[in-house]
């Protein structure tokens, strides 16, 4: 139980970031998107850090969400909850059915499959400019107020930061349980010796399989609520650039802790916000990031303070 | 009949600059077990290097000491920042390290010569249409493909017949057991590493001369080389050449029916291939399973 107040103080900094963040300088959308990127990488880490297998390509599943979630809202229907649900399960069925063609495989082979699968996603997005605008993107959608009844939410700014926050709520919880899970002790298994579990009768690629996509739904969930916060979306969202973002970010934060990602996340977008407004070169800066957490922090800012490596 | 001939010749050259790319990946991914994502990177330095280096030198100067200098730098990034990394056993590290090197040299690039297309000259003598009818089968191109089929045998004698390549294919083999027969494997990975890098340079040397030189040149050649790796079968440089053309000559071919998908039906090829044989055309069965 001594995690739970550290636990308990950051949901409370959370709910009353709209009140403390523009003191210190920021703006609620930066605090939505940190959240998003880190049901997305948290999402991930579940295939990268408790699985053992490398997806360097997740942007395209991100991608899909919100594609799913824009086309959802500018042809179909004026709703947003429809919205997430259309792309989250877009995004999860392309991660659903491609995961047999990659569960098989094992580190460096398992990355590029994967990266090289989301570039089949990010062509189709962009050649098929008349549904999805193509290089410029989809625009011309919009969030649309929540109706509970006869009551109704307008989604500005402040409310839509609410509404991520509860996503993020439930895919902490979502993912929480399946760790703790049978099948979450399984990926770990997987990833410590697989070979051992193949000898006591496991079939490791189905839980890799499973792994894969159940990250692919949650990162597209992720996407959706990405495309909705912008109310845009664009071929940039399934590039393999933001795949690799989103696995330093991991590495940043700590791949072995269920909470790292969120720190990794923090640091990073934080610092490329600050640093996109500082300097034009700012990507020779997040390369330097990349070169010196290699270097010099391989275990990212978690594994600085706990030594050993915790599961969950 | 003119324009499917037209565009799989296109496809045909886009190929053989996969194929040179795909080559130097996959020496460096057999040896060094590390996914160079800063592949491109090298591609764009020895493209930029022969363009600025050509007023001097002359294109054919410039066509050997470009990729070689590429090479040269190749070597100083792997005795700097690869080498201290060949000990984690875990390939993410290596993977996020050349991926922030592909962004650094992307955004220096962008910084010393600018986000402007620049051309590159090629002498006259060979960038005249070999015939009128054909009028697309240049010179160039045609010089092209010779160069990269002169660089490949290269590589295959290099590899096959010099104590140095023997080395290299025992590395690939069983490093320890090389290692432990007396062979320097520090020095025999970097010297691949310089090997694949030199070969990314000379691909955009060749590829600068046909389609001019981009900062991001690299990003949309690198991503059809891992296709071609795919395809080709890991742990197999002729596959990887293999898988290079045949996935140029695929996009080219699909252009003429229905261009919207020349990009998306070599990804296609390789979801098709994976599904079918999952090891490639001609990789080995059961590596990296």
């Amino acid at each position: 139980m001594k995690r739970a107040a550290p636990i308990a103080a950051m949901w409370i900094a959370l709910i009353a970031l709209p009140w403390w963040l523009p003191l210190i300088g920021g703006y609620t959308e930066l605090g939505s998107k940190v959240l998003i990127y880190a049901i997305a990488t948290m999402g991930l880490n579940l295939v990268l850090g408790f699985t053992g297998g490398l997806s360097f390509g997740q942007a395209a599943y991100f991608g899909l969400g919100g594609y799913g979630a824009g086309m959802t809202l500018k042809y179909l229907v004026p709703s947003t909850p429809l919205a997430i649900l259309v792309g989250t399960v877009v995004g999860g069925l392309a991660a659903t059915i491609l995961g047999p063609l990659v569960m098989r495989r094992r580190g460096i082979y398992f990355a590029m499959i994967t990266i090289a699968i989301g570039q089949l996603f990010y062509f189709v997005i962009v050649r098929w400019n008349e549904f999805t605008g193509g290089e410029d993107g989809l625009a011309g959608f919009g969030r649309q107020p929540i109706h509970f009844g006869k009551f109704v939410v307008p989604l500005n700014d402040i409310n839509f930061y609410y509404l991520v926050l509860l996503c993020f709520t439930l895919a902490v919880a979502v993912m929480w349980t399946l760790l703790q899970s049978p099948l979450g002790h399984t990926w770990v298994a997987i990833r410590e010796n697989r070979r051992r579990m193949q000898f006591l009768g496991v079939r490791p690629e189905r839980y890799v399989w499973a792994s894969f996509a159940i990250a692919g739904f949650i990162t597209a969930f992720a996407g959706t609520l990405n495309a909705l916060l912008f109310n845009f979306t664009s071929p940039q969202d399934l590039h393999w650039i933001l795949s690799g973002d989103f696995v330093i970010m991991i590495v940043l934060g700590g791949m072995r802790s269920f909470f790292g990602p969120l720190v990794g996340v923090i640091i990073f977008v934080v610092a490329q916000d600050y640093l996109s407004s500082l300097t034009s070169n700012w990507m020779t800066f997040i390369g330097l990031i990349f070169v010196l957490i290699v270097l010099l922090f391989p275990r990212g800012v978690f594994g600085i303070f706990e030594r050993r490596t915790k599961i969950a | 009949m003119q324009l499917l001939l037209f565009n799989a010749f296109n496809g045909l050259i886009q190929g053989v600059f996969y194929a040179l790319m795909a080559l130097g990946l996959a020496l460096i991914l057999s040896l060094n077990s590390v996914i160079n994502m800063a592949h491109g990177g090298f591609l764009v330095i020895g493209a930029y290097l022969a363009y600025t280096l050509s007023p001097y030198l002359g294109f054919w100067g410039a066509l050997i000491v470009g990729p070689l200098l590429a090479g040269v730098i190749g070597l100083v990034v792997e005795r700097g920042l690869i080498r201290p990394i060949y000990k984690r056993s875990d390939p993410l590290y290596s993977l996020l390290l050349t991926f922030g090197l592909a962004l650094i040299i992307e955004d220096l690039t962008r910084t010393i010569w600018g986000a402007q297309g620049l051309p590159l000259e090629v002498p006259d003598i060979i960038n005249s249409p070999v015939s009128e009818t054909y009028f697309f089968i240049t010179g160039y191109r045609l010089f092209v493909i010779g160069i990269t089929a002169a660089a490949s045998i290269g590589l295959y004698l290099l590899l096959r017949y010099t104590l140095l390549g023997i080395r290299i294919r025992a590395g690939t083999r069983d490093l320890e057991t090389t290692a432990a027969l007396g062979v320097n494997i520090y020095k025999l990975r970097a010297l691949n590493f310089g090997f694949g890098c030199l070969f990314a340079g000379l691909a955009g040397v060749l590829a600068a001369g046909v389609l001019g030189l981009t900062p991001p040149m690299g990003n949309s050649l690198i991503m059809p080389s891992f296709v071609a790796i795919i395809i080709g079968g890991v742990g197999s440089l002729f596959g990887a050449v293999l898988g290079g053309l045949l996935i140029g000559l695929a996009a080219g071919i699909v252009t003429t029916y229905y261009p919207a998908a020349s990009e998306a039906v070599i990804y296609l090829m390789m979801l098709i291939v994976l599904a079918v044989r999952p090891r490639g055309l001609l990789g080995e069965e059961g590596l990296f399973e």
